[in-house]
């Protein structure tokens, strides 16, 4: 298993690379490569060159503000894991990082990366989803916006053009009175999940749910914001009862077809008793007020 | 009349590049084809073949090495991605007399290996993260994670747990 035959591009500049991927037709931007590089060696990919925008200034930085955590392309996936202030401001970010992969992989894949390539099962394309959160897109046309919603298209595809370099990934930041809950399972450690489930919720004076947001992986051809079980449990105390009903509504959001790692019929089994335990978690960090404790 | 049939351009000629990195504290030049992976670049242009190739694609950890003290799949790099970077591989463990490493030690003692396909790759996860810490959390869950990323198919890991948590104990990091 080897790489295809391709030409490969350094420029030094985002306002270059714009120049070169609009001019290269069948080019592909590589950043960390973890996705990338597997298939290329499995020839899954072909390109006419590879753009590498390891020179480009300035894209390793994270930002973060008092609304969002914007991360650029060069960035890792070990430096949003080492980042203090992103275990206090986005725990849920922080918390869904451990599940990204082995550490040797998050040492050179970046969060962008994998945004765009955009795996149905991964868990930074879910979080962006769960959090409202969007990319901006640069190429020879000027800069867009394009929300997670709108972005995310398939299983590995994307609404980026072929000429659009991702710039950034912002990530809203949560509410800080609320709680959180990221659940997932994969046969090992590391790899992509069968399926996942995250949960961000602030409850009103009474206890019951005033906002939640419920997003999954794995369950669909692409991460998904579960918006049908949000507006059942939505002013709820959670239940039992209210979580069953909850878990009956997630099963018809469960597409995926089977697939040598479960079958259908099995991440909805799955997926309800990952919905159970994040809605149920989520509730008891939003009661205890230890939302910035690092889970 | 005789036809010459018409030949496709050939696309056997790989654009090339020179790279210049460090190799276990040597510097190393050499011109290399933009699509060769930083493991074959390793083993084949360097002689390196301590790093092992086992899945070439992120899968079993076999040819991780560390780049910048980080450890690394070298399957999915690339050699240019490699360019400037300080890389070490299992070669660099040992000392030049050939002491072993305290986790190669470990390893030894406790029986941690079989036919040793994975151990380098082994080796060179572990010690980066012994190297960028500096305690380890030596439970059994702990270790076991750190060990998810390599692949192991002949001993069932229990051993190198344990040689990992000897490896801790003889380099003060529990």
């Amino acid at each position: 298993m080897k790489p295809p035959v391709f030409d490969y591009l350094t420029p030094s500049s985002l306002t270059e690379a714009a120049q070169v991927i609009n001019e290269t037709p069948g080019a592909m931007i590589i950043a960390g490569g973890q996705s990338l590089i597997p298939a290329l060696n499995f020839k899954l990919a072909w390109p006419s060159a590879l753009i590498d925008i390891r020179n480009i200034p300035d894209l390793d930085t994270i930002q973060i503000n008092d609304n969002e955590i914007i991360v650029g392309a060069g960035v890792r996936h070990c430096d949003v894991e080492k980042d203090q202030r992103i275990g206090k401001r986005h725990p849920i970010m922080h918390k869904a990082m451990a599940y990204v992969a082995h550490s040797p992989i998050r040492n050179r894949g970046t969060v962008v990366g994998s945004i765009c390539h955009a795996d149905a099962a991964a868990e930074m394309p879910l979080i962006l989803v769960l959090t409202d959160g969007y990319v901006t897109a640069t190429s020879v046309d000027g800069s867009r916006t394009i929300a997670a919603r709108d972005f995310f298209k398939f299983h590995m595809t994307t609404s980026r053009h072929d000429n659009e370099i991702i710039q950034t990934a912002h990530f809203p930041i949560p509410n800080s009175t609320g709680g959180y809950s990221f659940q997932e399972f994969a046969r090992r450690s590391g790899d992509y999940a069968i399926a996942a489930i995250a949960c961000l919720m602030t409850l009103d004076k009474s206890g019951k749910i005033e906002e939640i947001k419920i997003a999954g992986c794995g369950i669909s051809q692409r991460p998904i914001r579960l918006s049908n079980v949000e507006q059942l449990v939505i002013g709820t105390t959670l239940t039992e009862n209210d979580v069953s009903q909850a878990i009956e509504a997630l099963a018809e959001s469960v597409t995926s077809p089977d697939d040598i790692h479960a079958t259908n019929k099995y991440r909805k089994y799955l997926a309800g008793k990952l919905l159970s335990k994040s809605l149920i978690e989520a509730k008891e960090r939003a009661q205890g007020g230890n939302h910035h404790e690092n889970g | 009349m005789k036809t010459v049939k018409k030949l496709a351009p050939s696309k056997s000629v790989d654009p090339t590049r020179i790279i210049s990195l460090t190799v276990n504290g040597e510097t190393v030049e050499r011109e290399v084809s933009v699509r060769m992976l930083l493991s074959d670049f390793i083993r084949h242009e360097l002689g390196l073949t301590g790093t092992h190739v086992g899945c070439e694609h992120g899968i079993c950890g076999a040819c991780t090495i560390m780049m910048n003290g980080e450890s690394s799949r070298s399957c999915t790099i690339l050699a240019v991605q490699s360019d400037g970077m300080d890389l070490r591989t299992i070669e660099s463990v040992a000392e030049k007399d050939g002491s072993l490493h305290p986790i190669q030690q470990a390893f030894q003692d406790n029986h941690a290996l079989q036919c040793g396909y994975c151990t380098p790759g082994m080796i060179m996860n572990i010690m980066s993260e012994f190297e960028s810490n500096s305690k380890i959390d030596t439970s059994e869950e702990s270790i076991r994670e750190l060990l998810s990323g390599n692949l192991c198919r002949c001993t069932g890991y229990a051993n190198i747990v344990e040689a990992v948590r000897d490896a801790a104990e003889r380099m003060g990091k529990n």
